[in-house]
């Protein structure tokens, strides 16, 4: 069967890989390309990239981690963090990324999402979400790292992103980032119970039961983590053994 | 002589399939190219695909590149790679389009409503790693059975001829993710982001003398 995914997420500034709490106060972890193999190595299914401040000085560097990635790593890689146009996606692409993920601009526009999925296929336009709990059961869709409230509601945005030709979400629950007491379970069941398209969870993983939580309970198809395996916490692998002793299937 | 062509029509990153060529094939030559010549003069061609199926068939009739897609198809070792699996066939229900008609059969979506043996539901596209049960084509050596590869699609093929079957994959009913024939091998999947087993299969083929 489909093995349920592991995505280590590297947050990238001025070439560095760096984690925040609750989407501030960054912690240097360490050089991109060098986490990138050693995760590679680990297991991971899946890398995403985000230049978190993706100003145009770091952009050129930002393009040489990701193409000495993409030489040496051959599984997907994810890039996202200041796509404002269809050719940003497709500089990302020819600089080696399989998908190119796409957060603040497809809400200012979200006619990005469709050209980007039509020109270069769904399977390579992920939406990301930042999401943040307004009233019981009830999330918002947040911008610009997480400071510009939208009004929108994260239900039916991720139902409308799907509509335009996103092939998958990445919902990050801005209350749960770097919080590491685990997935916005509640929020993430209500999403991927809404999609045909697979949902990735992120924002608050900070054991190795929250991953299978946001699986199993949560119901997301990949689950996404930063400082659990930045710091050496736990690897990839020993994330995979205890998912599948909790039987959640895997790939070992 | 160009040891392997890589078929470029336009349609998606072709880079990943060529990092992953030149590390299995430090030696050979290797070119990404949308010239019908090129491909007719190399030893070798492999054909990707991502994207929608409609758009891949108009980008290669523009290019002016089915004849030479045909001929080595029929000719040279020739891999098939997702879209480039699925163009090789008689029609495709996504756009409603007839394909490249190389093998008969058809391309069909997955059910929007699929769930696994717990109740949950599967989502399409079937994306991510799934086991892969294959045949022993020369092309598997080496690779285990039920080794996970890298999947990301919304279609799969439904080959007429069970003969030309090579390995199947489930999600959750099986379906079929490699067919041969002669000199032609095509995956559903994608070897070029499979870690160690796809490029195992990428270096089969590049030793791969069709018999």
């Amino acid at each position: 069967m489909l093995a349920k995914r592991i995505i280590p997420c590297l947050d990238v500034t001025a070439g560095r890989v760096v984690k925040g709490v609750h989407f501030v106060e960054l912690r240097d972890a360490g050089d991109p390309v060098e986490i990138a193999r050693r995760y590679d190595e680990q297991g991971a299914d899946e890398l995403t990239f985000l230049d978190i401040t993706a100003s145009s000085d770091d952009r050129g560097i930002l393009f040489r981690i990701i193409e000495q990635v993409a030489e040496q790593v051959f599984i997907p890689l994810t890039v996202g963090g200041g796509v404002r146009q269809v050719e940003d996606v497709r500089n990302l692409l020819n600089a080696g990324a399989d998908k190119v993920s796409i957060n603040t601009s497809a809400v200012l526009n979200p006619q990005l999402v469709a050209d980007a999925a039509g020109r270069y296929g769904s399977q390579c336009i992920v939406v990301a979400i930042d999401a943040k709990q307004v009233q019981p059961g009830r999330w918002e869709v947040f911008t610009h790292g997480g400071r510009k409230a939208t009004g929108l509601d994260v239900v039916e945005w991720a139902k409308k992103m799907q509509a335009l030709g996103a092939g998958e979400i990445l919902l990050t629950s801005m209350d749960r980032d770097g919080s590491k007491i685990g997935y916005d379970l509640q929020l993430t069941r209500a999403v991927t119970d809404a999609l045909e398209i697979p949902l990735i969870a992120s924002g608050g993983a900070g054991t190795l039961q929250n991953l299978v939580d946001g699986v199993k309970l949560g119901g997301a198809d990949a689950v996404l983590a930063a400082s659990i395996f930045h710091y050496g916490e736990f690897t990839i692998q020993q994330a995979k053994q205890y998912m599948a002793q909790q039987g959640i299937e895997v790939r070992i | 002589m160009v040891d392997i062509a890589i078929i470029d029509y336009g349609m998606g990153n072709l880079r990943s399939v060529h990092h992953a060529l030149r590390t299995i094939a430090p030696t050979a030559s290797i070119v990404v190219t949308d010239d019908p010549q090129e491909v007719e003069q190399a030893a070798r061609v492999v054909f990707p695909g991502q994207g929608a199926m409609p758009d891949c068939i108009r980008e290669l009739e523009a290019r002016g590149l089915r004849a030479a897609v045909l001929h080595a198809a029929r000719t040279k070792p020739f891999l098939g790679i997702c879209i480039g699996l699925q163009m090789l066939f008689e029609h495709s229900e996504e756009g409603d389009i007839p394909g490249l008609a190389i093998l008969p059969g058809k391309v069909v979506r997955f059910a929007s409503n699929l769930c696994d043996a717990q109740n949950n539901k599967l989502k399409v596209p079937h994306m991510g790693w799934n086991q892969v049960q294959h045949g022993n084509h020369p092309l598997w050596e080496g690779i285990d059975q039920n080794a996970r590869f890298y999947f990301v699609h919304s279609y799969y093929v439904c080959p007429q001829d069970a003969q030309f079957v090579q390995a199947t994959s489930c999600y959750p009913q099986p379906f079929v993710c490699a067919v041969a024939r002669d000199n032609l091998f095509a995956v559903q999947f994608h070897p070029e982001k499979s870690q160690g087993a796809g490029l195992r299969l990428l270096k089969n083929f590049v030793n791969w003398v069709p018999v």
